[in-house]
């Protein structure tokens, strides 16, 4: 096992633009929004910055290829930009870019960006593309809510659970998580729902109705991190670093062999497996104090939760109807409405994650604070679809915890 | 005349879908009100992902049943509606069947008749010629033909030793009769009047060659036990027999209430149904008509008894959903335009070195096995997708397309773009090993469920508008009840 990220790097500042239906901003003014906290945040001038990383999932729809983008709508002083693309874990890819570049000491203050404009595409959903050109003669690419519906057929199957309970389930992931967008200013969604407005929602994948999807929305968040020194030498007082951060792909194991059953997401528990022993984390239930979690769609979020080893297999869509994951239950998770209410950007979603996680460990989360004081809190940002994916899992915490 | 040659194997392919005319007939009553006489019954209609070749495919798969495919010898293509002018619409079907490379392939095309035509070629030719007729044809709103056609395809395979029909002989005629005709690259047929077609077409043209073809074959009408007159117009059959001093029991249903006419394969498709009712001795006469007429003379043999279960005419017409959706047809026809949505409007480019490389993959659904480990695995590729061992270029040919499937994962998506929402797919488990994320075709909402089994059809898989290029692959159906 290598050495691992744990309390290497500390988030030195952190930026989120207002998620939305941005229709009076480009790219670049989503950036300069997210970045203008941030710096500020950080304290920091903006020729301190060594490096950056980029993340954008659907640059041939938003701006285009390369770091450039960045590097202009910033005037960053002509230092390396990487673009990163990961599906919809980009953002957390551009983090781990920043932040492996901080560990290794190639920098000394790095900076990571997602952003997404989304809303310029003329219809709602993300845009359909290609998957490349061998793929696409055989493979189905489908809608994101066609892909990720797939889970809860096998998962009521695999766990004896009925259609009805499960559809149930679901439908108080997505009312909770409006509960809570409907306490955070920049959210996209900042409506409360009750349960009948899910369950007889229209039908747009079996058997996900309109309120057990996340929409896409136009944003941009960013990270600027540095070592645990350089951020005291700097004058931070509370320091929140970096416990874990690791991705896992598949390898098409899920896809063309036949071990895997279509219920739960092979990558999450590769990754969540690996951040908590980078972590020191032994008890997630128990230690993790709150989630951000890749809630694209309710089921997605309602299998994670086993994924992440936080509800037992099988026992995820009970913990749900129990409250355990609302934000007065014992491990709060999408405390800012998630992707399904905060909005989800692609690009920026993974950044968005930490930077709620950042504002609740130092307690600045306003109107949605989690009162029992967080320690530990972990993000977790997938890309693809559930037969075929890329999962990140971030964990941060109080310098000290 | 003599001949070795004879039917070796016959099928046929009906799509699920029985368009009731009734409802044709309501949606155009206010401006054809004279179309009332043709409004009873049900046609066929192909779904909007099938074409000749794809329907071709699944009759020739279904007359293949059993057989070793490399006994085929060369594949032909009878239709008047093939989707390609030059590239072999036959030379499609031959990847999709994953014949060997060494065979011949051409398409045969230009009138109704052209099935019976290529028949008689590959039978007086050499043994082991897949013969496919198949057709898929376009009219006009409110038009007789939208009442009357149905889709459908049918393949006979000749060759010697244990036939199942001997051929006798046959007999053509020749003559430029213009009851109908489509211009190459236009969709409708521009169509004289019938009165005229009946005297001077069905009456005089083919009632002379039946005469006269009878004649040459040195037989009587009388001893004909099955007549195959794919005459689609009430009492020209039963003339006509009586002229040629046919028995009137020994007459085929024509088909035309619960299928349509199904323009160059209804000769095959009445032949084949002919073939699963027939005892042996009885004596067969096939008739086609276009530009003239051809006769064939069959005897059945004992060797019927013998020829494995298959769908044929009679499975293809119990496996049927009736269907009084009007404006789907349209729509699937590209008669009717609706709002698609942006999301039509990704370009489907197929690069056709991409499409060689894998041809034998996508085409014919061809996978790979591990020689090592006997793991399967589609599509193939340089390191086995096995997660227990890392087996490198070991993988040999292993198709999956008569491989029968279960289902593991599903959903039934209203977002994605599809002519026949909502599009259903997912993750289906091959017998024997093998995974794949496929499209189901031809499903209702109770046809899906884990562990649901499933078959392959041979499919369009989208098409690309702007360079008029169908791309192909397979899809899976829900195996139905009594289906082999």
């Amino acid at each position: 096992m290598p050495r691992g990220i744990k309390d290497k790097v500390a988030i030195l500042g952190m930026g989120c633009a207002k998620f939305g239906e941005r229709w009076d901003k480009d790219a670049d003014s989503l950036m300069v929004e997210a970045f203008n906290e941030a710096i500020g945040d950080a304290g920091i001038d903006v020729s301190q910055l060594d490096a950056a990383w980029l993340s954008v999932a659907f640059d041939a729809v938003n701006i285009g290829p390369s770091g450039i983008p960045l590097a202009t709508a910033l005037r960053l002083p002509n230092i390396g930009v990487t673009k990163v693309e990961n599906y919809c874990a980009s953002g957390t890819e551009a983090f781990r870019g920043a932040v492996y570049a901080v560990a290794s000491g190639a920098a000394d203050i790095a900076l990571a960006l997602g952003v997404e404009k989304l809303k310029d595409t003329g219809y709602g959903g993300l845009p359909v593309r290609t998957r490349g050109t061998t793929f696409d003669m055989v493979g189905v690419t489908g809608s994101a809510p066609g892909n990720f519906a797939q889970l809860a057929a096998a998962y009521r199957n695999k766990h004896g659970v009925s259609k009805e309970e499960l559809k149930r389930a679901m439908a108080h992931v997505s009312v909770k998580s409006h509960a809570n967008g409907a306490k955070n200013p920049k959210a996209h969604l900042q409506k409360a729902v009750d349960m009948d407005t899910v369950l007889n929602a229209p039908m747009i994948a079996e058997p996900l109705g309109l309120f057990d999807c996340c929409g896409v929305s136009d944003g941009a968040a960013c990270a600027i991190v540095t070592t645990p020194e350089i951020a005291r030498a700097l004058g931070k007082q509370d320091i929140v670093t970096v416990k874990a951060l690791q991705i896992s792909t598949s390898n098409g194991w899920e896809l063309q062999a036949s071990g895997w059953d279509g219920s739960y997401f092979h990558t999450t528990r590769v990754a969540a497996t690996k951040a908590y022993e980078e972590a020191g984390v032994t008890n997630p239930r128990e230690q993790i104090s709150l989630m951000e979690v890749h809630d694209c769609f309710s089921i997605t979020e309602l299998v994670t939760m086993e994924d992440l080893f936080i509800s037992k297999e099988g026992e995820a869509y009970k913990d749900v109807l129990d409250g355990f994951f609302d934000a007065d239950g014992k491990v709060p998770c999408q405390i800012d409405g998630g992707l399904k209410c905060f909005g989800h950007p692609i690009g920026a979603s993974g950044l968005r994650m930490i930077y709620e996680n950042y504002l609740q460990l130092l307690g600045r989360a306003g109107a949605r604070q989690r009162s029992n004081p967080p320690s530990l809190a972990l993000s977790h940002n997938l890309g693809g679809s559930p037969i075929q994916n890329v999962s990140a899992v971030a964990i941060v915490g109080l310098a000290d915890a | 005349m003599t001949s070795t040659n004879g039917i070796l194997a016959f099928g046929a392919y009906v799509p699920i879908r029985r368009l009731q005319r009734s409802a044709i007939y309501q949606a155009n009553a206010w401006f054809a009100a004279g179309l009332r006489g043709l409004a009873a019954g049900e046609r066929s209609v192909a779904n909007w992902d099938e074409d000749p070749i794809t329907m071709a495919v699944e009759a020739a798969r279904d007359c293949l049943t059993g057989l070793d495919r490399d006994t085929v010898s060369a594949v032909t293509l009878a239709s008047t509606t093939l989707p390609y002018a030059d590239r072999s619409n036959a030379g499609v079907v031959k990847e999709a069947l994953n014949l060997r490379t060494n065979i011949g392939a051409g398409d045969v095309t230009g009138s109704l008749r052209c099935a019976t035509s290529a028949l008689i070629q590959a039978l007086t030719g050499e043994p082991g010629r897949l013969v496919l007729a198949s057709d898929l044809r376009k009219a006009r709103a409110a038009s007789e033909g939208e009442l009357q056609q149905g889709d459908a395809s049918a393949a006979i395979l000749t060759g010697q030793g244990d036939v199942i029909a001997k051929f006798l002989g046959h007999y053509s005629a020749t003559v430029d009769f213009v009851d109908h005709y489509r211009a190459t690259g236009n969709d409708f047929d521009y169509t004289w009047e019938s009165r005229w077609i009946r005297d001077e077409g069905y009456t005089a043209i083919l009632g002379k060659a039946l005469t006269e073809g009878l004649a040459a074959l040195g037989v009587t009408g009388a001893d004909i036990d099955r007549a195959v007159i794919p005459i689609p117009l009430r009492g020209v059959p039963e003339g006509l027999a009586r002229v040629a001093k046919i028995k009137p029991e020994a007459l085929q249903d024509n088909l035309v209430s619960v299928l349509g006419d199904s323009g160059a394969a209804h000769p095959l498709i009445l032949l084949t149904a002919a073939l699963e009712a027939a005892k042996p001795g009885e004596k067969i006469l096939l008739a086609g008509f276009g530009q003239g007429a051809d006769l064939l003379l069959f005897e059945a043999t004992e060797a019927l008894a013998k020829l494995p279960a298959r769908m044929g005419v009679k499975g293809s017409l119990a496996r049927a959903r009736k269907d009084t959706n009007y404006m789907r047809f349209l729509f699937h026809r590209g008669i009717l335009q609706v709002e698609r949505g942006m999301r039509a409007e990704a370009d489907e480019k197929q690069p056709g070195t991409t499409l060689y490389r894998n041809r034998k993959a996508v085409l014919g659904l061809v996978g790979g096995r591990s020689a090592k480990t006997g793991a399967v695995q589609f599509p193939k590729s340089d390191i086995s997708v096995s997660p227990n061992d890392r087996a490198q270029g070991d993988q040999e040919d292993y198709p999956l397309a008569e491989k029968r499937a279960k289902i593991t994962t599903y959903t039934a998506d209203s977002l994605s773009y599809s002519p026949d929402p909502p599009v259903y797919y997912g993750a289906i488990d091959f017998e024997g090993g093998g995974r794949l994320v496929a499209e189901f075709a031809d499903c209702a909402p109770e046809d899906v469920e884990v562990g649901r089994e499933m078959r392959m059809v041979f499919r369009i898989k989208a098409v690309d508008d702007l360079r008029d290029f169908t791309k192909y692959f397979w899809k899976a159906v829900p195996v139905n009840a009594g289906e082999s």
